[in-house]
């Protein structure tokens, strides 16, 4: 290692103190308070689509719609996706813990472009406002999927105020994108090759990618689809020549992709941690970052396996199968790799590696029903049913939400400056692990079953699976609101961490926690591999991790 | 509630048999699989979990054990695919002399009509072991017909016709769900296919004195005044439609099309989009003239000019061909 | 050697090394932000191939209701005003400020000459009630239609002169719209380069903004192809 770490005191300047007042937030741009503006957000709406979730799960514990109408129920859904997929999902791991942790890991003072960082967060909070304003005028029930022509002719509810919310998200995730990119190939310190780049900086490049090229199609779809509402245009109209299945191939170009921005972030989180709580190196760094570009590469050449009822001919649906099954491969490496290097480790069970193993139990059984749904005799029957349903929220929440937390937790020290209270972290994790699988490993079954997705009411046999699921959610929401409280907690009362608590390697453990506003006291040099835990020996006991004063 | 916890819907259809051994062998598969991750990482947490002087072996990789598990699992896949690939080609492919039954699909009701004139509504009767098609098209949003029992779905969109077809082997009455998203009564649009024995079938058919749906097709023929251009003989303004369906049909700009349900409905409402060579782009369109379920008519007759092959009345009926 | 300009542009430089590398980071930024407009294009072009090839006729007839004369005026007119441009970027690379706030407005007036023409065109389209929507009305013959004698001729779906209209709209618009974006950006750094802010040292915003501009010039080329030249032949 290049730079010593230097000792921390609790009056040094740091990102935090350096100034105080709402325009010295508003109006910043370090990456690191834009990551924790964008903390605020994403949790906001986390909680706000977590509510719909809770409200759905209630009216599904008994067949007969009884709770809420039926419109308000379709508008329940409807939003819960919309929430979750563009204003909790896609951004979380790239503009909280990319924004914050990718100029420090690759050695630079910032991002290439600080200033449309903050322009990606207003536009982020503009396109959050219009969300919020169609929820509060009234929602809308088109379904995430914004399908035509319900869409653009026979919904009567708030759809361009949605989609026009939706736009501005999306072109916040597109600046996030265009600054990672141009970060990773300009700024590296100097050393740092790609070759020597932390696997969580591959995973956000092949996000970037991905959120560069995919987010602009389904804006222009989404644009169609407003102005043919406002104007009776009849783009996707069939009584107006209009052709439907052409928006669902426009938006499937994006939405398959989509999921890959959700995912391939976390799964950069997850080699991180399985490497420091192993003490290793990862098994097979180039694989690794061959699979994530790969993952992005093919993800783009897949949309049309959500189609194979919809009309497409039967060629087509063969060629997408197949290829469909193409993009399952460098994933399925990512796991054996991830397995592989905890072999002949030595292994910590902190809270991020709870996680960690979560998710990669959890990515498998979401992954491998992928397979399912990729087999086209299969997918006749179990399409549009809650297998499919089941399957993305293993992947989306069983995945996804598990490596966010379990990356809050692990660079919780570095942001904050604060330990997290370990106990109650290994709880929750228990907590969310167990309330999960309860909450939709019984909606494979109903999906078998022919229970249909968005079903307000339902028949009477596909009761009993309905209410394991919902007992599961209330676990799970408990699971999600211990970490809020306790992070909350740990800000004022949390032990003060050092630079370095879990010993791990990055150029982000050899700065102070919390860092100083442009990130080093000099600039790093980088002379070493990464990963390289053969020379920092082993994780510290809890007691052995010395305070911070 | 707790009586009886199944686990898949009843089999009750040629296809249904097929995609439960195709089921049963991914969750095989996928159950093999998730054990044996779960397994080794379980193994590993505690055989590896850090020992004072034990440090971790740092391994780099090993591109034999990359490939190795990379081509093994593809290689699993592809049998997936080609399996599945197969039962979805079958369920394509609907057999060439199967009974039909026109479907449009509206916000939130499915509305049937047999080949022989019988109406239902949210409620499909089949014989078992027959051949259904079943032609569709909705009237407003996208819709899906989906039986469970069945194991098939198939989308019905508005502007075109698009085909399921099945066979079912087993009395009962089962699920019908509309299973994509259409609207505030989504859950609402569900029904019951009802499979009968034949000869109770045959009861229920012919009770009723329905007017098969070719018939119906013919006297709308008439009635709109098809029958004046589409002659017989050759004198008409427009081709003679004895015989055309299925069949390939040369247009105008040198492209060949086969003229199936689309077509007919296309030719209908768009009548300049293909035209025949050798004939005038004279046709006027019908568009907002004729209702779906007219629309559904006037193909069957069409079809039935064809013969006996394709869109057979119910009771073996002759059409009469056109005159003016 | 100390750079005056450092001090001009402090928060510019702050986190970047030197100054080669702040300008390599600005022109691959703007190089990222043209592949994803190529994708916002893409969508509509790709439905408007899709109704072209279901609609060809037409869209053949609607396609002559445009002004080819001036289409293809614009078309010069942007192709000229990437050429003053280029020229902007010259002069400041010889050092001649005045040169180039001269041939920035020189391309704002061209931007803004096009945009003129286009207003034109649409006032036109509004008249003759080919603006999508409520007011369309539709009765044009196919082409090649007026070779037939009267009683024969055939007219054109309006349904599908519909949908080429809507898609000339949507993306003419769109492309106007950029246009806008790129007249307020010229206008800008006429302002700052009169200012004396661009040196040969420095020219950065001027040359990303050119590549924007061509950008644009390039996609208006397609679209003059795609929606003002199909089957003129006939």
């Amino acid at each position: 290692m290049a730079t010593a770490v230097v000792s921390d005191s609790g009056e040094r300047e740091n990102y935090l103190n350096v100034g105080h007042g709402l325009k010295s937030w508003l109006l910043t741009v370090d990456h690191k308070r834009i990551a924790l503006l964008y903390l605020m957000s994403i949790t906001f709406f986390f909680f706000i689509g977590g509510f719909f979730a809770l409200l759905i799960r209630l009216e599904l514990l008994t067949p007969a719609g009884d709770l809420v109408q039926s419109d308000t129920y379709n508008k329940l859904f409807t939003m819960h996706g919309q929430v979750m997929v563009f204003f909790f999902l896609i951004p979380a791991v790239p503009a909280v813990l990319g924004n914050f942790l990718i100029p420090i890991m690759i050695g630079a003072k910032d991002l290439a472009f600080p200033r449309v960082n903050l322009l990606s967060w207003y536009l982020f909070i503009i396109g959050g406002i219009l969300m919020i304003y169609t929820i509060l005028n009234g929602g809308v029930d088109t379904g995430w999927t914004f399908y035509t022509p319900l869409s653009s002719e026979w919904s009567k509810t708030n759809v361009i105020p949605a989609i026009v919310g939706i736009f501005f998200a999306g072109f916040s995730s597109i600046l996030t994108g265009l600054n990672f990119i141009v970060t990773i190939h300009r700024m590296r310190a100097p050393g740092m090759t790609w070759n020597r780049l932390p696997l969580f900086v591959w995973a956000h490049y092949a996000t970037s990618i991905i959120q560069v090229l995919g987010t602009p199609v389904v804006a222009i779809t989404l644009t169609l689809v407003a102005l043919e509402r406002l104007f009776h245009l009849g783009v996707f109209n069939p009584s107006l020549g209009g052709d439907p299945l052409l928006f669902q191939h426009l938006f499937w170009f994006y939405s398959h992709p989509a999921v890959y921005i959700m995912i391939l972030p976390g799964m950069g989180i997850v080699s991180e941690i399985v490497c420091c709580f192993s003490r290793k190196r990862i098994f097979g760094y180039k694989a690794m970052a061959l699979a994530v570009i790969g993952i992005a590469v093919i993800g783009f050449l897949v949309w049309a396996h959500h189609m194979f009822v919809a009309g497409i001919s039967v060629y087509a649906a063969l060629i997408f199968s197949l290829l469909s099954y193409f993009v399952a491969v460098p994933s399925a490496i990512k796991v054996f790799n991830w397995t592989a290097t905890m072999y002949k480790g030595s292994i910590t069970y902190q809270t991020p590696m709870l996680y960690a193993f979560g998710f990669v139990g959890l990515f498998t059984i979401g992954g491998l029903t992928g397979l399912f749904l990729a087999c086209l005799g299969m997918d006749v029957h179990v399409h549009d049913t809650y297998f499919v349903i089941a399957h993305f929220h293993y992947i989306m929440v069983g995945g996804m939400v598990m490596a966010y937390l379990g990356g809050m937790h692990f660079w919780w020290p570095k942001i904050s400056g604060r330990m997290y209270p370990e106990g109650w972290g290994k709880l929750a994790a228990l907590i969310v692990f167990i309330g999960f699988n309860l909450t939709f490993f019984p909606q494979f079954i109903l999906g078998y079953m022919g229970m249909p997705r968005r079903y307000h009411a339902y028949p009477a046999e596909f009761q009993i699976l309905n209410v394991l699921s919902t007992a599961g959610a209330s676990i799970l929401a408990v699971g999600y609101l211990l970490p809020m409280v306790y992070f909350l907690w740990s800000m004022r009362y949390g032990r003060p961490a050092p630079a370095n608590p879990w010993n791990a390697a990055g150029l982000e453990w050899q700065t102070h926690s919390p860092p100083p506003t442009f990130n080093f006291d000099e600039q790093p040099v980088v002379t070493w591999e990464a990963y390289d835990y053969d020379k920092l020996g082993e994780i510290p006991e809890r007691e052995e991790i010395p305070v911070a004063r | 509630m707790f009586g009886h916890l199944p686990l898949w819907p009843e089999n009750a259809s040629t296809t249904a048999g097929n995609v439960d051994a195709l089921y049963i062998f991914l969750v095989l598969v996928s159950g093999i699989m998730t054990v044996l991750i779960f397994t080794v990482l379980m193994v590993f947490a505690v055989r590896f979990r850090k020992r004072r002087g034990r440090p971790a072996e740092q391994i780099e990789g090993s591109t034999e054990l990359e490939l190795t598990w990379s081509i093994i699992p593809f290689c699993v896949m592809l049998a997936f695919f080609v399996w599945g690939a197969v039962i979805y080609f079958q369920e394509r492919t609907p057999p060439q002399d199967a009974a039909e039954v026109y479907t449009v699909a509206k916000q939130w009701m499915w509305k049937f009509e047999h080949m022989g004139g019988q109406r239902e509504i949210n409620e499909l009767h089949v014989p078992i072991g027959r051949d259904v098609k079943m032609i569709m098209t909705s009237q407003d949003v996208i819709h899906s017909f989906y039986v469970p029992a069945f194991r098939i779905k198939q989308d019905v969109i508005p502007g075109r016709y698009t085909t399921l077809w099945f066979r079912a082997t087993k009395a009962g009455t089962y699920h019908l769900f509309c299973s994509q998203y259409c609207g505030t009564q989504h859950s609402g649009m569900i029904g019951w296919v009802v499979v009968m024995e034949p000869r109770d079938y045959e009861a229920w058919m012919s009770g009723g004195g329905n007017q098969p749906l070719a018939v119906t097709g013919q006297k709308l023929f008439s009635e709109l005044g098809c029958v004046t251009c589409h002659r017989s003989d050759t004198q008409g303004r427009g081709p003679n439609l004895v015989g055309v369906f299925g069949k390939p049909v040369l247009l105008e700009d040198g492209r060949t099309v086969t003229a199936d349900e689309n077509y007919i409905r296309e030719s209908i409402l768009e009548p300049a989009a293909k035209i025949v060579k050798g004939f005038k782009p004279v046709m006027p369109t019908f568009q907002g003239q004729v209702s779906d379920e007219q629309l559904n008519a006037l193909v069957a007759y069409v079809k039935a000019l064809a013969g006996p092959q394709s869109g057979r009345p119910a009771d073996g009926m002759a059409v009469a061909t056109p005159e003016p | 050697m100390v750079d005056e300009h450092a001090h001009e542009n402090p928060a510019l430089l702050h986190h970047f090394a030197t100054k080669e590398q702040q300008k390599n980071a600005a022109s691959l930024g703007m190089w990222v932000f043209l592949a994803q407009e190529v994708m916002f294009f893409g969508g509509m072009f790709c439905a408007y191939l899709v109704y072209r090839y279901k609609y060809f006729a037409d869209f053949g007839s609607a396609s002559q209701q445009l002004d080819i004369r001036l289409g293809a005026t614009n078309t010069v007119v942007l192709i000229c005003s990437s050429l003053t441009v280029v020229l902007a970027i010259r002069a400041v690379q010889l050092g001649k400020r005045m040169a180039l706030v001269f041939w920035l407005l020189a391309t704002i007036l061209l931007g803004l000459a096009f945009l003129g023409i286009k207003a034109n065109e649409y006032a036109e389209k509004f008249e003759k009630h080919h603006v999508p929507g409520a007011s369309f009305s539709y009765h044009e013959l196919l082409p090649s239609q007026e070779k037939l004698p009267a009683a024969e001729r055939h007219y054109a779906n309006p349904h599908h002169a519909e949908m080429f209209f809507s898609l000339y709209f949507a993306m003419t618009g769109m492309h106007a719209l950029h246009m806008v974006v790129g007249v307020g950006l010229f206008g800008t750094l006429a302002f700052f380069a009169w200012r004396g802010k661009y040196t040969p040292d420095y020219y950065t915003p001027i040359e990303n903004a050119g590549l924007y501009w061509h950008f644009v010039d390039i996609v208006w080329i397609y679209l003059f192809g795609l929606l003002y030249l199909i089957d003129r032949h006939r």
